[in-house]
Order: C-alpha cells, then sequence, then structure tokens
C-alpha cells in the first residue's frame, strides 16, 4: 500500500493527546485534595500547562509535515494493536496529516487559550478542579478523534466529546434546567451517534464482502472504489454509507434535525460554550467529512443532502438569532448557523473551504463566546442583553476584541471571516445550485444584522442595567481577557491564509482533499469579485439595519416585530416552536411507545408467561399422580410382597442347632435316594 | 470267616458313623455335638485307610487320615474356643437356649 509506504514514525505525535489524558487522570483522581493543600493556582497550572505542550508538540509536528513533500505528508505512530478480531483490524495509532495538524493546532491553541482564561472564569468555584478535569478529558478526546487513524478510533474520541460535554453542560448540576440541558445534549447526541456507528458497520461490512476489509482512514482511500456501483435495495453503498455517516455529523455539529441540542448546551459555563460548543466539538461533523471525502464525492445524493440541510440550518438558526434576548443564546443559534455553511461548503464539494471557514470561526467565534464570558463576569450573571447597554467604556478590553469578531463573523472584508464565508459562497454559486447561493447570502445578510445588534445592545446606548450591578462594573483579570486579544489577532490574520485566488491553505489541504469542487470557467471566475461585492454590500445592509433599529434608535424594532400580525417574530423569538414539536412528537412519542410496551408487557407477555406457567403446573400435577399411584405404587408392592414372604420363610431359620441338622441329614438322604433312583434307571 | 475283610471296616465305619450323626443331633450340650463330630471324624479316618489297605490306591488314603486328624484337632480348638465364647456371653453352653439368631 502505497499509503502505508510514506508514512514516517513519529512517536511524539501520541504525546499531543495523551499528555491531557495524564493531566485529567492526575486531577480527576487527586484533584480535590490537590487543590485544597496546592491551591488552585496548581490545579490550573497544571490543566494549561499539558494543553500547552501539547500545543508546542503540535506545531512540531506542522513544522516537520511543512518540511516534508507535499504527498508525503504523514506522521504515525502505532502505540499497540487494539482490535484484531476476523479481518477487522484496528490499533491504537495516532497519524498527523495536514488536516489534522489543522484541527490539532486549533484544539491545543484555541483549547489551550481557553484554558487559560477559564482559569480566570471559573476561579471562584469550588468545583474548580472537576472543570479541569473535564476540560483536559475533553483535550484528550477530541484529540483523540482527529488524530485517530481509524474510523474505530475517531468513533472513541466523538464518544468521548460527547461524554465531557455532557459533563461540562450541567457542570452546574444543582439547578436542574443545567442537569436537563445536558442529559438533552447526550440524549440527542446519541441518536446521531447511532448513524455513524450503522454507516462504520455497513462500511466495514461491504469492503469485508469485497475482500478489502479495512475501517484505517489511508487504506480506506486507497481501496473505497471498490464500493463503486455497489447498490443496497437500489441505493448506492456509498450514498448510504455517507447518509448514515451525515446522520452522525448532523447530532455532533448540531445541524437539522438534531440541532436542538446545542442552543440549551449554553446552560454550561462560558468558557465550555467556547470551547465546546462553538470552536472545537461542534466541528467533529465537518472534520469527519473532511477526512472521508473521498468517500463523500463518491455520494452526490449524499452531498446533495448536506448542502441543502447546510444552508436550511443556517437560514433557520440565523433567523432565531434575529431576536433572541440572552447573549449566549445569540452566539450559539449563530454557530449553528455558521456549522451550516460549513456543510453547505461540504455539500458542495469545496471541503477544503469548508475546513477553512472551521478554522476562522473557531477563532472568532471563540472570542465572540468568551467575551460574552467576560460581559456576563462584570454584569454579575446576568445574561440578558435588555438589561445591559453603554459596557464599550467599562470593559476596556473586552469591547475592542468582541468589536473585531463581530467584523470578522459578519464578513467585513479584510477579516477572517470574509475570506472564508466568501469562499464558501463562491463554491456554491459554481456548483450551480442558485437556490442555495441565495439562501447562504441572505443568511450573510441576517448574520451581519443579529451581530452588530447584539454589540449595538450590549456595548452601546444607555446602560440598563440596575444601580447595584453598574457599580460593580469591572474588567475581567488578565489571565481572560489576554485570550480575548490573541483570539482578535487571530480573527483577524487567520484569514489571509486563504487570501484567493491561490489559498495557501487550500494547497495546505491539497494531498487530503479529492478535486470534486466544481472547477472555475473563466466566466465563473470572473464572476468572484462581483460575488464578493454583493455579500459585502449585502453585510453591510445588515450592519446598516441594526444600527438603525439599535443603534441610532431611528427606526423602532416593534414595528418590525408586528408585522404581519406578529407572526414572523413570534416564531423566531420561540425557535419556530421546534422544541415543542420534538416534545410533543418524539418525546411523548416515545413515552406514549413505552407506556404501551410497559402494558403490552404485563399484560400480554406476562400473561403468556404466567400462562404458560399454569399449564406446566396442570401437566406436572398429572404426572404427579401418576407418580404416586403407579410409579410409588409398584415400588411398594414389591416391598410389601418381599415383606410378606419374609414373614413367612422366617420361620425356617428356628436358632436350634439340632433343627438344621436335621434338615441338612434329610436333604443328604434325600439327595442320595434321588442319585440312586436315577442310577437304577439308567 | 477268621478273617478280616475290607466289609468289617466298612460296617464298623457305619456304625461308629450312625452313633457320631445320633449324638451331634441329639445332645444339647455343646461339648457332646463336638464329641459326636468327633466320631464322626473318625469313621471317615476308618474308611480313608480300610480302602487304602485294600484298594490299589497306595498310601494316599492314610496320608487323608493324616489329615483329617490334623483338621479334627484344629476344628477342636476353634470349637472348644466358640463353646467358651458361648458361655460367656449366655452363662450356658446348651445349644437350645443360644437361639438368639431364629427367624
Amino acid at each position: 500500500m502505497s499509503g502505508e509506504a510514506h508514512a514516517t514514525a513519529a512517536g511524539y505525535v501520541a504525546l499531543i493527546p495523551l499528555l491531557p489524558l495524564g493531566g485529567a487522570l492526575v486531577l480527576g483522581l487527586l484533584g480535590p485534595s490537590l487543590q485544597r493543600r496546592a491551591g488552585k493556582g496548581l490545579v490550573g497550572a497544571l490543566a494549561c500547562g499539558t494543553v500547552a505542550v501539547s500545543f508546542v508538540l503540535s506545531v512540531m509536528a506542522f513544522l516537520q509535515l511543512k518540511g516534508m513533500e507535499a504527498e508525503h505528508r504523514l506522521l504515525l505512530t502505532d502505540l499497540f494493536p487494539w482490535i484484531h478480531v476476523g479481518s477487522l483490524k484496528a490499533d491504537v495509532a495516532f497519524a498527523v496529516d495536514p488536516l489534522s495538524a489543522v484541527m490539532i493546532l486549533i484544539v491545543t491553541g484555541i483549547g489551550g487559550l481557553i484554558h487559560l482564561y477559564a482559569t480566570g472564569y471559573m476561579h471562584d468555584d469550588a468545583a474548580f478542579w472537576r472543570f479541569f478535569m473535564y476540560l483536559n478529558l475533553f483535550t484528550f478526546a477530541m484529540l483523540t478523534l482527529v488524530l485517530g487513524d481509524n474510523l474505530l478510533l475517531m468513533f472513541v474520541g466523538w464518544e468521548g466529546v460527547g461524554l465531557c460535554s455532557w459533563g461540562l453542560i450541567g457542570f452546574w448540576h444543582k439547578e436542574e434546567a443545567n442537569a436537563v440541558a445536558g442529559n438533552k445534549a447526550f440524549i440527542v447526541n446519541r441518536i446521531g451517534d447511532f448513524g455513524f456507528i450503522l454507516g462504520i458497520f455497513l462500511l466495514f461490512w461491504t469492503l469485508d464482502a469485497q475482500s478489502h476489509p479495512t475501517v484505517v482512514f489511508r487504506e480506506l482511500r486507497e481501496q473505497v472504489h471498490v464500493l463503486d456501483g455497489l447498490a443496497f435495495w437500489g441505493v448506492g453503498i456509498p450514498t448510504l454509507v455517507t447518509l448514515f455517516l451525515f446522520v452522525g455529523a448532523t447530532g455532533k455539529s448540531a445541524q437539522i434535525p438534531l440541532y436542538v441540542w446545542l442552543p440549551d448546551a449554553m446552560a454550561g459555563p462560558t468558557p465550555v460554550s467556547a470551547l465546546i460548543h462553538a470552536a472545537t466539538m461542534v466541528t467533529a461533523g465537518v472534520y469527519m467529512i473532511g477526512r472521508l471525502n473521498f468517500l463523500f464525492a463518491m455520494a452526490p445524493v449524499t452531498l446533495g443532502v448536506i448542502a441543502t440541510i447546510g444552508a436550511l440550518t443556517a437560514l433557520l438558526a440565523a433567523s432565531i438569532a434575529l431576536t433572541q434576548t440572552d447573549i449566549k443564546k445569540v452566539l450559539a443559534y449563530s454557530t449553528v448557523s455558521q456549522l451550516g455553511y460549513m456543510f453547505l461548503a461540504m455539500g458542495v464539494g469545496a471541503f477544503s473551504a469548508g475546513i477553512f471557514h472551521l478554522m476562522t470561526h473557531a477563532f472568532f467565534k471563540a472570542c465572540l463566546f468568551l467575551g460574552s464570558g467576560s460581559v456576563i463576569h462584570a454584569m454579575g450573571g446576568e445574561q440578558d442583553m435588555r438589561k445591559m447597554g453603554g459596557l464599550r467604556k467599562k470593559l476596556p478590553a473586552t469591547f475592542p476584541t468582541f468589536f473585531v469578531a463581530t467584523l470578522a463573523i459578519a464578513g467585513v472584508p479584510g477579516l477572517a471571516g470574509f475570506f472564508s464565508k466568501d469562499e464558501i459562497l463562491f463554491q456554491t454559486y459554481l456548483s450551480g445550485r442558485t437556490g442555495l447561493y441565495v439562501i447562504a447570502v441572505t443568511v450573510a445578510g441576517m448574520t451581519a444584522f443579529y451581530m452588530f445588534r447584539q454589540v449595538f445592545m450590549v456595548f452601546f446606548g444607555e446602560c440598563r442595567a440596575d444601580h447595584h450591578t453598574q457599580e460593580h462594573l469591572h474588567e475581567s483579570p488578565s489571565s481572560m481577557t489576554l485570550p480575548l486579544w490573541v483570539l482578535a489577532a487571530g480573527s483577524v490574520v487567520m484569514g489571509y491564509l486563504g487570501l484567493p485566488p491561490a489559498s495557501a491553505f487550500e494547497g495546505w489541504l491539497e494531498p487530503v482533499m479529492v478535486h470534486h469542487a466544481a472547477e472555475a470557467s473563466h466566466a465563473a471566475e470572473a464572476m468572484e469579485y462581483p460575488l464578493m461585492a454583493l455579500s459585502v454590500g449585502i453585510a453591510f445592509c445588515g450592519i446598516f439595519f441594526a444600527y438603525l433599529m439599535y443603534g441610532r434608535g431611528g427606526v423602532k424594532p416593534e414595528s418590525f416585530a408586528n408585522l404581519l400580525g406578529g407572526l414572523p417574530y413570534r416564531l423566531s423569538l420561540n425557535k419556530f416552536y421546534v422544541d415543542e414539536l420534538y416534545q410533543a412528537t418524539v418525546v411523548n412519542g416515545t413515552l406514549a411507545l413505552c407506556f404501551l410496551a410497559a402494558w403490552f408487557d404485563r399484560t400480554i407477555i406476562d400473561g403468556i408467561v404466567n400462562g404458560a406457567a399454569a399449564v406446566v403446573r396442570g401437566v406436572s400435577s398429572i404426572g404427579g399422580l401418576f407418580d404416586r399411584y403407579v410409579v410409588d405404587g409398584a415400588v411398594n408392592v414389591v416391598a410389601d410382597a418381599t415383606y410378606a414372604v419374609g414373614g413367612r420363610v422366617r420361620r425356617l431359620q428356628t436358632g436350634a442347632i439340632s433343627a438344621y441338622l436335621y434338615v441338612v441329614i434329610l436333604g443328604v438322604l434325600g439327595g442320595v435316594l434321588l442319585y440312586w433312583s436315577w442310577a437304577v434307571a439308567s | 470267616m477268621g478273617e478280616l475283610t475290607l466289609n468289617h471296616f466298612v460296617v464298623l465305619s457305619l456304625v461308629l458313623f450312625s452313633l457320631g450323626l445320633f449324638c451331634v443331633v441329639t445332645r444339647r450340650n455343646a461339648l457332646g455335638i463336638l464329641m459326636g463330630i468327633e466320631l464322626v471324624l473318625n469313621s471317615a479316618n476308618i474308611n480313608y485307610v480300610a480302602f487304602a489297605r485294600y484298594g490299589s490306591v497306595n498310601y494316599d488314603g492314610q496320608i487323608f487320615a493324616i489329615f483329617v486328624i490334623m483338621l479334627a484337632a484344629a476344628e477342636a480348638a476353634i470349637g472348644l474356643a466358640i463353646v467358651l465364647g458361648i458361655y460367656q456371653s449366655f452363662e450356658t453352653i446348651d445349644v437350645e437356649a443360644t437361639d438368639r439368631l431364629r427367624g
């Protein structure tokens, strides 16, 4: 296998995920006493230190890859054989190729900054150690997900991040709503994971039937072509496999129909929202599609589904974000919407563009979340934007960074979000799906609107907080503002990696990605700059409307809220009643099914069991009668007969020796007589 | 007449055997029974020696007679030991009284 031959062994790669695991183990086992004896400083330093070292190692891996020839860029470390059963061979092996190099830099880099931020944000929490244990464990799981060189190891990380997400959303579990949100995230994710594992099964099963059994990515890449033309019940195998995998992606990456858990996940501490629910975990689905791009490229039907779902999710989430008043809910729906963009990119075959947006989004969305966390910190836990306002002077570090990140996500030229989003819009246009392109451009305008609405409501105008809160307004400590500055800087410069027309980022990922995106004709290329101007224009329209409604105040938001009898406003505010719909159909339906099953179990199944028992009891009582009267009777008759015969025969034994002698003599005489008569007769 | 023939010995043996048997059957004393058995055995001895003398079977008969004498001695020793045991547990050697094995 050519893929095998090019792999370069690099043992230190294994340390990248194992260091955070070690940190999690130490904190999990010794955390409480460590925190009591050595203080929170050491706990925080340990957690940040492991991730920081992982980041350094990731940079080393990146530099080593960069020094190699483009086609040979693969670092591999095979720790030990894991599952070798029949034709299935999976090792615990970590591989760094250009794609996973990007991911580990994001996870350890941004993750490390968020760790640092959390030491400030969570400083007053009693369960400080537990929080960092989960964060480290999460980092380990996420790194396993992106570094695992086979589907099964990826699935381990996939489940691991879900578990840590559950633990972190419900971190303040003393409030029931938080615990419920954690459960919701976990259960919704499980539904997706079910599809994911079905996809793995189907993929391995069909490959096995074609005698190419493998779950290792680089071998899959070589051999997946054998699936071409195979069909199962009239559906092509690649289509079926990728659809199942995409179900998994909708769960983890919060797409229609499984996006409902992400907004609720905001119940967790804000660093968690930034790390897990914006920068890393939710991008796992995008990463998975990028990792298996060669497989998805074989299934145009699936790509169409992904593009459509992505665009619709982007639209739906953006329209909900327009009216939310909770500072974190706006960002949550914004995240869902931006993930929709990434899936749209994947769906039109622009895999590199999707991953590029993943990276830039990680920077500016982490910055936004951490900024909102800083605001919440300053406001003493208040999350309602209607009670904020005019904070820009009070928060001299939070405001500029938040503003830069907002410019980036809104698609203002020159910042990261502009380049990555525009690339997606352009590729969508090239794919010829005009409907999706219109949706995507609309969403770009909506994004600019709701983000600036947030900025105006939080940082401009008069402060609407009560007197007590206003007095306690303060900027966050430097452990929290430093990550903000770094992330804001990243939100600016990261975009230039993907500067068109010769994107460095795309070139970096080229060895991993198949060429599926529509080849740009000259006519279409000529459209790039006009289209760019269009999307920028729409973004500025959104900003301008936000300014009119929330900045200058010339246009009353209420006049839009009452449009069409207020129906669109209420739909958006109540999230299109999707949660209620799911509650009514899926949750209650499941409960009804449970009750039905319980009733069925109690009456029918138990009835059958009890009936069977009664029948057996009846049959065995007949058997008992037979046993008692026939079998036992025969035995007793034999015994009684023996007893009676013995009673008669015992008389023979008189105990008198002379009587015995008489019998002996008579016997001998009788015998002699018999012999005699016989001798005479013959 | 005058000369002893095999018949004389056989008749003697028969008489002796009958007396011994009668003794064994009728005696109630265990010692008496043992004595009767001695008579029966000795009648057999006479038979052995007589047939050995008048028959043509070399010395087999005499040797058998010696075996029987030896056997009788052993039998007497064991029999007397049994009688002693009976006496110790029954305080009597009347065989009519020792009917504990009666069915």
